[in-house]
């Protein structure tokens, strides 16, 4: 058997929209196997495919040297076909091993299977408690709950759609281990991702995928992440360097801001001391859920501070709210796109009355200039490269990547001389990522003032020139990345202090 | 197969052709119950439908019947759109009758131009500050404003009854519980002579102009509109949310008030117990029917109205009940519906014959 699974000329139309075009491509055994593309390039349709939820129009598949053509995931399991989705289907009140007995067919909960679960977690590393509740679980380990649930089935070929999205750093090298693992008990390992230092890092084999179609099939591990991005996106990637730096007074500065959180889960805020200046990049480094959903609130001006902590060009400004913070030229981009940062069921024009400073004069004593906004949208849109029919269209209906450009573009064109953003490229594909960070660094070179929050830590390290680390509330010290500073970061991280 | 699948984008023909397929719908359906209670299907259609569009006193009362509509559709469509649920306009309604009307009683036979628009402003701070309450609870002690408004409707109710047996009270009404009837200058004037049809339609008319005006090119409408779809955003765009309830709030309970005394003092020209018939409830279909848009609202007004005369109609000439009208109104807004799902999704046959 030289091939685990082999499509030959898998192609999938939706309507005009071809999803997937003339895919062939094999998957040894045992080994594990990387899909990579950016959003809408085809993975996921793919995969359906594979997993039998969805019938291809036209080619074949063999499992096993045997013609393979699953109608549904039912089929597809019986042949020995396993999938972690990207979203858990868990029940956050019943035990580990109840949720993991209730996927399998016909089984009732008996010592045999406790005892096989607690086998499985032992051999592969994959550490949880078959008697506690799901809902105590972090993320990593309820992932851990699933994989488990899926090795129960003795899976031949485990897809895993996007598994680190949702991980911190160290539950992601956990992770790691496991696949290791896996593959090397003959178990072969179908990895979808975007992210591409992940891919080469544990993938034996790539298959890269752009607008539905195959693109190559590679070794990850003989091609640079520029190269890959580069074949991903399909165009070359701008080269990132922070050039002629130059470092003014301050603009903002945070003193000593404490606030117990108002909501039940929340992290509560001690003592935060940070300062920006003229012209440099400042990054706040740490896992999610330490605070830094608190403190965008407090600094977009959802809620109110107390006095004489935020203090920007001089004046305070902890009372003042986000339309009022904007006038004196202070800018946000929040995390959440949907919902937060923009409005799903509005348009993009709308959308652009969200941020309205005076000057940008889209509004006259509340009268809106429709003309003005749409003026204003259309440069958003062709600076920013955000692929829409039009200004028009609603806001959900644009990929993450790209409502991310609008809504980081929408702040910029503004000239803001402080813009504060959270996780500028989550989720997003490596294009728009590289053309965020470039956008970044050109208004940082204008002379303006940036506060990035943000989980990625390669970001903040290509980005900032000083970062500091959250954890549980509480902010490090600035650390300079000049002088050896990743090492002291790495320290912070993982919960030590700073040594000066 | 038949699947029901979610648009990309909502469909432009649907939105106009939703309603239309809804009349249709709700006319066969009529014509159904026409024909189970053995009537003469056309005669009955003739009058339910067509006769109230014909000669002046149909035409003048459907005028009559839309304005009040129109005034509370329109400020409910504001608080709707910011997801504020005002549902008892009725009561603002009531109350706005009564501190309107009680300023029209207490310069009884006192002719001055000034009344009328001084028993408007009084009954439109009767209405917001009913409809007040509602916000105060609401932002204050976080009450849900569904069931204090409607709960404050059957208050005002009483508040009304309390009122005409009492202060109010006509001196020379023989005990009937009834206020006096307005004097000249606390009346609206008509604006079709012979009929009853008064100002108030004209300024329901300007009040849906201003009101387009608001939701289409001021930051106010963007205001209601993001407060009603993403909370969260509209606090990032630095509104502030306990001020666009107590907008929503007092905006549709004053016009609400308004719209009480205008039928106080205008068609039936004093407080009676029997004052509120329920248009504050029906202007809530009004609404929906318009898809909260100002304009629409002037159709749906007009429309609803129809139902009205052709209910009343159908009573005298076909000795029907009056729950026709409750039968006929509940069906064309629970088709609309329906149909309303069609703008944002399309149905999908598919025939999988492999199954």
């Amino acid at each position: 058997m030289k091939y685990q699974l082999e499509l030959q000329n898998i192609c999938k139309s939706y309507g005009s929209l071809k999803a997937n075009e003339d895919i062939t491509l094999g998957i040894k055994p045992a080994s594990i196997h990387a899909l990579l593309g950016e959003n809408g390039a085809g993975k996921s349709t793919l995969v359906k495919i594979i997993y039998g939820s969805l019938q291809s129009n036209s080619g074949t598949m063999k499992w096993c040297d045997q013609d393979y053509k699953p109608n549904s995931p039912f089929e597809a399991r019986e042949k020995g076909l396993a999938m972690v989705f990207q979203h858990f289907s868990l029940f956050e009140s019943l035990t580990v091993a109840e949720n993991i007995i209730l996927g399998l067919d016909g089984v009732g909960l008996d010592s045999d299977y406790i005892e096989q679960i607690t086998k499985y977690s032992k051999q592969y590393g994959l550490n949880v408690n078959a008697q506690q509740v799901v809902g105590d679980l972090s993320v990593g380990a309820r992932q851990r709950v699933e994989i488990i649930r899926c090795l129960m089935q003795e899976p031949k070929l485990l897809i895993m759609d996007e598994p680190t999205s949702v991980l911190t750093p160290q539950e992601v090298s956990d992770l790691f281990i496991t696949l290791r693992k896996l593959a090397e008990n003959g178990c072969t390992i179908l990895y979808i991702s975007h992210k591409l230092e992940e891919v080469r890092q544990i993938c034996h084999q790539a298959t890269i995928l752009r607008g539905g179609k195959l693109i190559q099939n590679c070794n990850p591990q003989e091609h640079s992440k520029r190269e890959l991005a580069e074949m991903m996106i399909g165009k070359k990637l701008i080269n990132l360097a922070r050039s002629n730096i130059k470092i003014g007074e301050d603009v903002f500065s945070i003193n000593n801001l404490s606030k117990k959180s108002e909501e039940m889960f929340g992290v509560d805020l001690y003592d935060i001391c940070l300062t920006v200046k003229e012209g440099s990049i400042v990054g706040i480094a740490g896992v999610a859920g330490n605070g830094q959903d608190e403190l965008m609130h407090l600094l977009i001006g959802e809620k109110k501070s107390p006095e004489g902590v935020l203090i920007f060009k001089g004046k305070d400004i902890g009372k003042l709210n986000s339309h009022q913070r904007r006038q004196l030229s202070m800018f946000f981009t929040p995390e959440e796109r949907l919902g937060h940062g923009a409005v799903a069921d509005m348009k993009l024009d709308e959308n652009m009355l969200l941020s309205r400073p005076q000057k940008s004069e889209m509004t006259n004593y509340g009268v809106i200039n429709w003309q003005q906004v749409e003026m204003l949208t259309q440069r958003v849109i062709t600076d920013f490269d955000v692929q829409t029919q039009s200004s028009k269209m609603l806001a959900q209906s644009l990929s993450g990547g790209n409502l991310q450009k609008f809504m980081v573009g929408r702040e910029l064109i503004q000239n803001p001389d402080l813009l504060i953003v959270a996780q500028p490229t989550w989720g997003v594909d490596a294009g728009s990522e590289n053309h965020i960070h470039q956008s970044l660094i050109t208004l940082a070179e204008q002379g303006s003032a940036i506060l990035i929050i943000s989980q990625d830590l390669d970001e903040v390290l290509t980005l900032c020139e000083q970062v500091h680390v959250i954890t549980a509330g509480k902010l490090s010290p600035a650390v300079d990345m000049q002088d050896n500073g990743l090492e002291k970061l790495s320290q912070l991280m993982v919960g030590g202090k700073s040594n000066d | 197969m038949i699947n029901i699948e979610q648009r990309t984008d909502s469909s432009a023909k649907m939105v106009i052709l939703a309603p239309i397929l809804a009349l249709t719908l709700t006319a066969i359906s009529t014509m159904i119950i026409f024909l189970w209670a053995s009537l003469d299907v056309m005669n009955a259609f003739y009058v339910f439908y067509i006769e109230p569009l014909t000669g002046k006193y149909n035409l003048s009362e459907l005028l009559v019947k839309a304005a009040p509509l129109m005034m509370i559709a329109l400020g409910l469509s504001i608080g709707f759109r910011a997801g504020v649920w005002n549902i008892g306009a009725e009561g603002q309604y009531i109350i706005g009758a009564i501190s309107g009307g009680a300023v029209g009683l207490y310069y009884y036979n006192v002719e001055a131009t000034w009344l009328i628009p001084l028993m408007a402003f009084a009954a439109v701070l009767g209405g917001m500050g009913y409809a007040g309450i509602a916000a105060f609870l609401r932002t204050r002690f976080q009450v849900n404003e569904i069931l204090v408004t409607l709960m404050l409707t059957y208050v005002a109710i009483l508040f009304l009854s309390a009122m005409v047996f009492g202060p109010l009270r006509n001196p020379d009404g023989f005990n009937f519980p009834e206020s006096r009837i307005f004097h000249d200058s606390a009346t609206l004037p008509i604006i079709w002579q012979g009929t009853r049809a008064h100002i108030g339609f004209i300024i329901a008319l300007l009040f849906a102009g201003v009101t387009w005006f608001i939701t289409k090119k001021h930051m106010f409408g963007m205001q209601i509109k993001i407060s009603g779809s993403a909370p969260r955003a509209a606090r990032f765009a630095g509104f502030n949310e306990n001020k666009t309830i107590w907008y929503a709030l007092l905006i549709s309970g004053g016009l609400a008030g308004l719209a009480g005394l205008f039928e106080a003092a205008g068609p039936v020209g004093q407080l009676v117990p029997h004052l509120p018939v329920g248009y504050g409830f029906t202007a809530i279909i009004v609404a929906f029917l318009a898809r909260l848009h100002p304009i629409g609202i002037v159709f749906t007004s007009l429309l609803i109205a129809l139902t009205y005369m052709g209910g009343e109609n159908a009573q005298i000439t076909l000795q029907l009940p009056s729950s026709i009208t409750s039968v006929f109104q509940g069906m064309l807004l629970f088709y609309f519906l329906a149909c309303n799902v069609l703008i944002e999704h399309k149905v999908a046959f598919s025939f999988n014959w492999s199954k």
